[in-house]
């Protein structure tokens, strides 16, 4: 991957930014750029800050020292609406409206926006089908009738609505079985090769993040430990770097011992 | 007193108990809700109105009528007293399930309607509200059948309703008197909350 010219404008950059509560360190100063098209994976075990910098991007949380630019704008110099609502954002726990169907769910964004009603179920539809749910079965159906795999896709879906500039993840495929991840993994990737959208994603799972990432940022206790493409992470020396490989070679063989128990 | 009277009567006073109640209600209603809301948003406050409430409600309701009795403007003699006592009666459940309603919402619903670009009245109106509606009107339910029968109690400073048969009944050893304020205030209590469960329901369905 060639250097970018240092004039080109990042997607996202941190520019020292760090965060701490109550006197404690949530994230140390970290200071790195997200170039536009690339999907930067931030791995990390549970603690390790990627969760936190992750909502600065988007204004969940501010940086209490130093700065994060969207599009060379401080995420506090925008109007946190107009940021949001130019931002996918996928969670874990999806957090689709339990009290609206997949259609609203999927076009609440644009509603937002005020697109127009055919303007909106055009792209409802087109957005279903892109994330493999045929729209005729459902369009009409309630977050509670869903599984945990097509929940997770319809958040994917309201997440691209608005054709947002940027799109971000938080351990999106956690809480799924090891099937549907991949599946999810596999349309996830498709998505990216159409769409090319600046993407950051969280996650703890190495094999993830090396398949997903075209770099990864790997966090340890707050500090940003390695920043590499999945090549050379391979072969990077940090401590915690090593302790992630060094789980990829036994999570290979457990994992199959784990889909052969189910 | 004649049989053809005293079912005149009853009519007369169910419908002045029915609106002493309903006036109470919609004024606590109007208070509680909103003032249910503020509490979601200031954590802070929380203790302190929901104490005053919960003293409210604490103070037994014949004392806390005859309190009110002294007190400029608001007190007296009469339904305006009376209202006043039975609105500080309801408030409480109305508080508290509004709070507990809207604290109750998903972590995850509310943090992807704010990641989504939702503004503040947004979140309110389009995910809030709607998910806390079953619990706001469960308190809704419960703070009215209180009312129906603290308000029978309002009699005792004039403030009439279906209390005037119990007062006159006790107090001139008359069963068939006490027993027609006890009835109708029974009924009314039990139409009304069947009546708001299953508005409830209806908003629970989703």
């Amino acid at each position: 991957m060639g250097e970018p010219a240092e004039t080109s404008a990042a997607a996202v950059e941190f520019c020292n930014a760090g965060f701490c509560v109550d006197g404690r360190v949530i994230l140390e100063e970290v200071s790195f750029r997200i170039e536009p098209g690339e999907t930067l994976v931030l791995l990390g075990l549970s603690g390790a800050g990627k969760t936190t910098a992750l909502k600065m991007v988007n204004g969940l949380l501010f940086p209490t020292s130093g700065e994060v630019l969207v599009e060379g704008r401080p995420t506090t110099a925008w109007d946190l609406i107009r940021l949001r609502r130019g931002i996918g954002y996928v969670i874990q726990d999806v957090g689709l409206f339990p009290h609206r169907t997949v259609a609203e769910n999927v076009g609440l964004v644009p509603r937002l926006e005020g697109w127009p009603p055919e303007r909106i179920a055009a792209r409802t539809n087109e957005l279903l089908e892109q994330v493999g749910l045929a729209p005729a079965e459902f369009l009409t159906r309630y977050p509670r009738q869903l599984s945990g795999g097509q929940r997770q896709r319809v958040g994917v879906a309201r997440a691209l609505a608005a054709d947002p500039r940027l799109l971000l993840f938080d351990e999106p495929f956690g809480a799924l079985d090891p099937v549907t991840r991949l599946d999810l993994q596999n349309q996830f990737l498709a998505l990216r090769d159409r769409l090319h959208k600046t993407s950051i994603f969280v996650t703890h799972d190495v094999r993830e993040a090396l398949r997903l990432g075209s770099r990864i940022a790997l966090f340890d206790r707050g500090r940003l430990e390695t920043l590499a493409t999945p090549d050379e992470f391979l072969k990077a020396p940090g401590p915690q770097t090593c302790a992630f490989l060094a789980v990829l070679g036994n999570q290979a063989e457990d994992a199959s011992a784990i889909r052969a128990d189910e | 007193m004649n049989r053809p009277d005293l079912f005149e009567d009853i009519l007369q006073l169910t419908y002045e108990h029915f609106v002493l109640v309903l006036a109470s209600m919609a004024i606590a209603a109007g208070i509680g809700i909103p003032f249910g809301i503020l509490l979601t948003r200031h954590a802070a406050w929380r203790p302190w109105v929901l104490g005053f409430a919960n003293v409210m409600q604490t103070i037994p309701s014949l004392a806390l009528f005859g309190f009110l009795i002294p007190i400029p403007f608001i007190g007296g003699i009469g339904k305006r007293t009376a209202i006043v006592a039975l609105v500080l009666y309801a408030l409480l459940p109305l508080l508290r399930n509004t709070l507990v309603g809207i604290l109750g919402v998903d972590p995850a619903v509310r943090e992807s309607a704010v990641a989504m670009g939702m503004t503040g009245t947004q979140l309110l109106w389009q995910v809030e509200l709607p998910l806390a509606a079953p619990t706001i009107l469960a308190g809704v339910r419960v703070a009215t059948v209180a009312t129906i029968g603290a308000a029978t109690i309002a009699a005792a400073i004039g403030g009439g309703g279906l209390g005037v048969f119990i007062f006159r009944g006790i107090a001139s050893v008359d069963t068939t008197q006490i027993l027609a304020g006890a009835i109708p205030a029974a009924l009314l209590a039990l139409i009304s909350d069947g009546g708001l469960g299953w508005i409830e329901k209806r908003f629970s369905a989703v």
